[in-house]
Order: C-alpha cells, then sequence, then structure tokens
C-alpha cells in the first residue's frame, strides 16, 4: 500500500468574493522511499498541493490518507501531532529563526518533546553531521553562508526522524553551486529512505527525482523523472 | 531546547521590544508602589495627626439623668450629684488589651462654683494630658504649673475681668490666672480650667470624676475595639466614641485611598496598553515565525506557551524594579512633597505583591496576542508553502 494516498483533492480559495480553484481534482499515490518533484509555473497549484500534503491546509473536497491516516478528519491539534511525527519541512527561503544558533534551530522540533537537554544536542548534532555541517553547530544563521543555511534547514527537517519530507522550493534563494549540493544532499537523503516531496520550477532540479509531477492551472499531469 | 528557551531567546534578539515592555510595566508598578507606599504613609500620619487632635472616646457614668451638657456630650451627676466616675476608673484604662493604642486619657470633673459673686462651671483637669489633648488651645500667659493655677476661657476672663498672673477667689481658696485661652468659639470659652485634685477637695469631691476625654490612636485597630474593651473594663460607665471624628477622620482615608487607587488603575491600564500593543506588534513581526512553529507541529498551547513565558519573564522583571523604583521614588522624594513625618516601610510584601501585579497586567494583556498568535494559519503565516 502507498504511503501517501491523495484522491480527489480539490481547493477552492475566496477572492473578494470570487471563487478560485487553486487545485483541481488532484490524486497521486506515492509509495514510501520515492522521491517526487512538483513541477509547474507560478500559481499553477503546485504550492497549494504541497500544503495540502503537509497537513495544513485542508482541502476543500477529496482525501488525503498518510500511513492509513485520514489526515483531515484529525482535528486541528492532532493534524499538529501528525505533522511533528510524519513530517519534515524545508521552507521556501529557508526560514531559520534568526535569534537562534543552528544547533537550536535544528533541535527546534524537540523542543516540544520530553527529551532532555543533553538527548536533544546528541540529536541535533547527528542532524547536523549527517548534513555536513557539525563544526558550525554554534553560529547564528547571518553567521552562515546561504548553502549552510540550508542545510541547517533540511538537519532541522530530518531531526525527529519523520517518514516523509516536504521541501518548497528549497534551492529558490540559493546560488546554482549552493543549490547543487542541496539537491545532492535530498538525493542522499531520499537513499537514506526518507520519502520526499519537492516543489520546484527549476528543470535542472528534476534529474534528482524519481518521479516529476506536472501541474497546470490546478490540474495535475503526472510525468517520470530520471533518476541521476 | 525547552519552549521557555525559544522565549528567553527571542527577548535576547529583542532587546528593544524588551526594555519597552519591562519599561512600561516598570512604570505601572513603580507609581502604583509609591502611590501605595505613600497613601499608607499618609495614613499613618494622618490617623497620627488626627488621634493627636482630640478625644475620640468619651466615658460618662451610666445613668438616665442629664443634668448639664458639655460641648455636645450630656454629663449626668453634676447637679444632682448623682455618681461620678473614679480615678480607678482612669487608671483602668491603660490596662486595656489594646492599651498600646491609648494616647491620652485625660480624667475631668465638672462642677459649678462660686467665684467672686459669679457662677462659673469650674472644670479640673490634669492639665499635661488636656494640653496634649487640646492641641488648639493658645495660651495667653503660661501653663498651669501648681495645684493652685487655673486657665480661663476666653469668655470667664472678660467675665471676671481677669488675666494671666491675676488672683482669683474659687469659693474660699485663692487661686492663680496663669493663661487665658484664645477665644476658641467653643464652650471652653466660658469654663475655668483647675487642677484635678484641687478642684476635686474644692468640690468635696475627692478622687471621683465626672467624665474622661479618651485619645485612642486607632490606626492598628477600630476605635470600636477600643470601645468595647473600655466597656468591659468599666461596666458602671457609658463609653462612647465619638462618630464625627471618627467619620471625618475615615472619610479623609477613604478619599486618599480613592486617589490613590484612582491613579494606580489608570496607570496600569496603561501600562496594560502598552504590553498588549507591543505584544500584538510582536506577534506581528513574529507570523512567519509562528507558522514555522505551527508547521513543524507546535500545538497552538506550545505557542501560547512561549508567548507568555515572554510576558512571564518581562512581568516578572518590570514588577520587581517598578517596586524598588516605587520604593526609591516614595522613600526619597515623596515624603518631601508630603511633609510626611511617618516614613515609609520597606515591605517584602509589597515587593510580592508588585511582582504579582506586573504578572497580572503583563501576562492578561499577553492573553489576546497570544491566543491570536496560536490561532495563526500555518499555510497562511507561512503563504509560501
Amino acid at each position: 500500500m502507498a504511503l501517501i494516498e491523495a484522491t480527489g483533492l480539490t481547493k477552492q480559495y475566496n477572492t473578494n468574493g470570487v471563487p478560485v480553484e487553486a487545485l483541481r481534482n488532484a490524486s497521486l499515490s506515492i509509495d514510501a522511499g520515492e522521491f517526487i518533484a512538483l513541477m509547474g509555473p507560478s500559481g499553477s497549484g503546485k504550492s497549494t498541493l504541497l500544503s495540502i500534503l503537509g497537513a495544513m491546509n485542508p482541502p476543500t473536497s477529496g482525501k488525503l490518507i498518510v500511513d492509513t491516516i485520514s489526515v483531515y478528519d484529525l482535528t486541528v491539534e492532532m493534524r499538529a501531532d501528525f505533522r511533528h511525527e510524519y513530517l519534515g519541512f524545508v521552507f521556501q527561503q529557508l526560514q531559520l529563526i534568526p535569534y537562534l544558533s543552528a544547533v537550536e534551530n535544528t533541535m527546534l522540533p524537540l523542543a516540544i518533546t520530553r527529551r532532555s537537554h543533553k538527548e536533544q544536542t546528541d540529536m541535533a548534532i547527528w542532524a547536523l553531521e549527517r548534513v555536513g555541517l557539525a563544526d558550525k553547530a554554534a553560529r547564528l544563521p547571518d553567521q552562515l553562508s546561504g548553502g549552510e543555511q540550508g542545510r541547517v534547514a533540511i538537519a532541522r527537517a530530518i531531526v525527529n526522524e519523520p517518514p516523509i519530507l516536504l521541501a518548497d522550493e528549497p534551492t529558490g534563494s540559493l546560488d546554482s553551486r549552493t543549490g547543487q549540493e542541496v539537491m545532492d544532499l535530498f538525493k542522499s537523503l531520499n537513499e537514506g529512505g526518507l520519502t520526499l516531496i519537492m516543489v520546484t520550477h527549476n528543470p535542472e532540479n528534476a534529474p534528482f527525482a524519481s518521479r516529476v509531477v506536472q501541474i497546470r492551472d490546478g490540474c495535475m499531469i503526472e510525468g517520470v523523472g530520471a533518476l541521476r | 531546547m525547552r519552549l521557555s528557551g525559544i522565549s528567553l531567546n527571542n527577548l535576547r534578539r529583542r532587546k528593544g521590544k524588551m526594555v519597552f515592555l519591562t519599561l512600561g510595566l516598570f512604570i505601572g508598578v513603580a507609581t502604583v508602589v509609591t502611590m501605595f507606599s505613600i497613601t499608607q504613609a499618609m495614613k499613618a500620619d494622618t490617623e497620627r495627626k488626627l488621634d493627636q487632635y482630640g478625644a475620640n472616646i468619651v466615658i460618662t457614668p451610666k445613668s438616665n439623668d442629664l443634668a448639664l451638657v458639655y460641648g455636645d456630650i450630656a454629663i449626668p451627676g453634676v447637679t444632682y450629684d448623682v455618681k461620678e466616675l473614679k480615678q480607678e476608673d482612669a487608671d483602668a484604662i491603660l490596662t486595656i488589651k489594646n492599651k498600646e493604642n491609648i494616647a491620652t486619657v485625660a480624667p475631668k470633673l465638672l462642677g459649678a462654683a462660686d467665684v467672686e459673686g459669679k457662677q462659673v462651671l469650674l472644670v479640673g483637669v490634669n492639665f499635661p494630658s488636656e494640653i496634649r489633648l487640646k492641641r488648639w488651645w493658645d495660651i495667653q500667659g503660661r501653663e498651669p504649673e501648681g495645684p493652685n493655677d487655673v486657665l480661663l476661657g476666653h469668655l470667664a476672663a472678660e467675665k471676671l475681668r481677669k488675666s494671666s498672673g491675676d488672683s482669683i477667689n474659687i469659693g474660699e481658696t485663692e487661686y492663680t490666672v496663669a493663661g487665658v485661652l484664645k477665644e476658641i468659639g467653643s464652650q471652653d470659652d466660658s469654663l475655668i480650667y483647675g487642677d484635678l485634685r484641687t478642684v476635686q477637695r474644692n468640690l468635696g469631691k475627692e478622687g471621683k470624676l465626672s467624665l474622661i476625654e479618651v485619645s485612642a490612636l486607632c490606626s492598628t485597630c477600630p476605635i470600636e475595639e477600643i470601645v468595647s474593651q473600655i466597656t468591659e473594663k468599666l461596666p458602671g460607665a457609658k463609653v462612647s466614641a465619638l462618630r464625627q471624628a471618627v467619620m471625618a477622620r475615615e472619610q479623609t482615608i477613604e478619599q486618599l485611598g480613592n486617589f490613590s487607587l484612582a491613579v494606580s488603575v489608570v496607570v496600569l491600564l496603561i501600562g496594560a496598553l502598552i504590553v498588549l500593543t507591543t505584544m500584538m506588534s510582536s506577534v506581528n513581526e513574529r507570523t512567519r515565525e509562528i507558522g514555522i512553529f505551527r508547521a513543524i507541529g507546535f500545538r497552538k498551547s506550545h505557542v501560547m506557551t512561549i508567548i507568555l513565558f515572554e510576558a512571564l519573564a518581562v512581568s516578572s522583571l518590570g514588577g520587581l524594579l517598578g517596586w524598588i523604583g516605587g520604593m526609591l521614588a516614595s522613600s526619597l522624594i515623596a515624603p518631601r512633597l508630603a511633609q510626611l513625618t511617618v516614613g515609609v516601610q520597606w515591605d517584602p510584601l509589597l515587593g510580592i505583591a508588585a511582582i504579582v501585579l506586573a504578572i497580572f497586567v503583563g501576562m492578561g494583556s499577553s492573553v489576546y496576542p497570544a491566543v491570536r498568535a496560536s490561532n495563526l494559519d500555518p499555510a497562511e503565516a507561512l503563504r509560501s508553502i
């Protein structure tokens, strides 16, 4: 059975009283260990789909099942717990907390667990080691380069070992070389068994994915990406 | 890392906002502490002055016969020689449970006396107690010293054509007019005041009293309690609190309290408003950050905890500094402004109350911003995802 089963997802927004369909009847089945690239032009609905898959944006209609859990049948607070347990996020612009060091940013998802400070620190250092940044753990985000900030964002997303990682334009704010580094890291994490869903409009990122899903005008056009 | 760690880190980063919040609460709490301390000191000072100003308890013999009026108080037994209080009764007043609240006991014997062919009311008093009790007396001449010295009321002196230094015959005894009281506008103007023992002997009433006036300091107990204790000691006497004096004092203190409360409420409201607006702006600035918290699995309660812990930390600091500032202000500046003779007390309990008050105001004003922050839709907050 697929890890993620999205069926007939539709999202309609009201803009000044005018209904606008951002996503139309999207269905998607994702197996554990897949690396999905959601691609499409701006405003096509790919970010809307990602936020629905990220248990943050209830669809107007349709169903999302993750690991047998019907996500949008959960209460708001239970969905928060679900996100904590199942999902890691790498946001556009990376979104590190500026007043927390790299290690503190990394351990952010652990702050709401009962783990001891030492346990949290050990886990954060482990995650930073995985992204090759353990030596800069004490630095604040503004003391890191763009690529390093990207790696901290990835460390934060994987620190509590979620089965699924969602990334929204993770290379959008990076130069091509550091973007390449981040994509290599994603590939390596995916090879380690992590299911990855990434929104990107950069065609150079597509070859890293095991499958490319094209979205246009809220409609899904599924394709197959080449493995690199 | 704990949620409190996130709060403290945020406060460290946003030093300007933290200083502003702390300052808002500091000013509010310092004002309340200053007002409260000054009011307390003024209360104590006013009570002390009011208590010193005159008698607030009058003790008369228990009787229905009203033979004479002294001030507004009916005195039995003067004309009909019913029964008098005794000197021991005056001494017994100083043995009540709240004896430390008794400032002055002024026993008196009243009687009509023939003074050089004229009928005048003669009052035997203990001069030191009487002069302490009647601060408004302005004696022209000197204070009485010997047993045969008398003080004349303004009208009595006019009627008898006497002035200080003159001799005066009361009954068969010769007295010296030590001084004449300046016009008061009360019955005191018509009286002759003599030494209690001498008057007792002169009227043939050794050891007897017509009434006892008592000045009680009532800052630590209600006057009714002292009245009850004296009544218990003197079952044969009628003990009355002078409601007018008590009410005047209570009214003055109440007005002070109300003024202080009004100022405190206004300043605290301003403090609360500062906290509310600053926290709201902080929440607005941190929309994305809160979106991240919610996206990675923070519950609403976690977000609220972060915001409220910040408020708790800032409020505690503001409360502590406000207490210290308020006490310093009231200790150093206020006594000079208010010319208080009673000092401001550094009360640790007031410090705890100040911190609790600051926490109440700070956290109370942060509840709405915290709820708003916790209700942020993560998808909306992040928009980008």
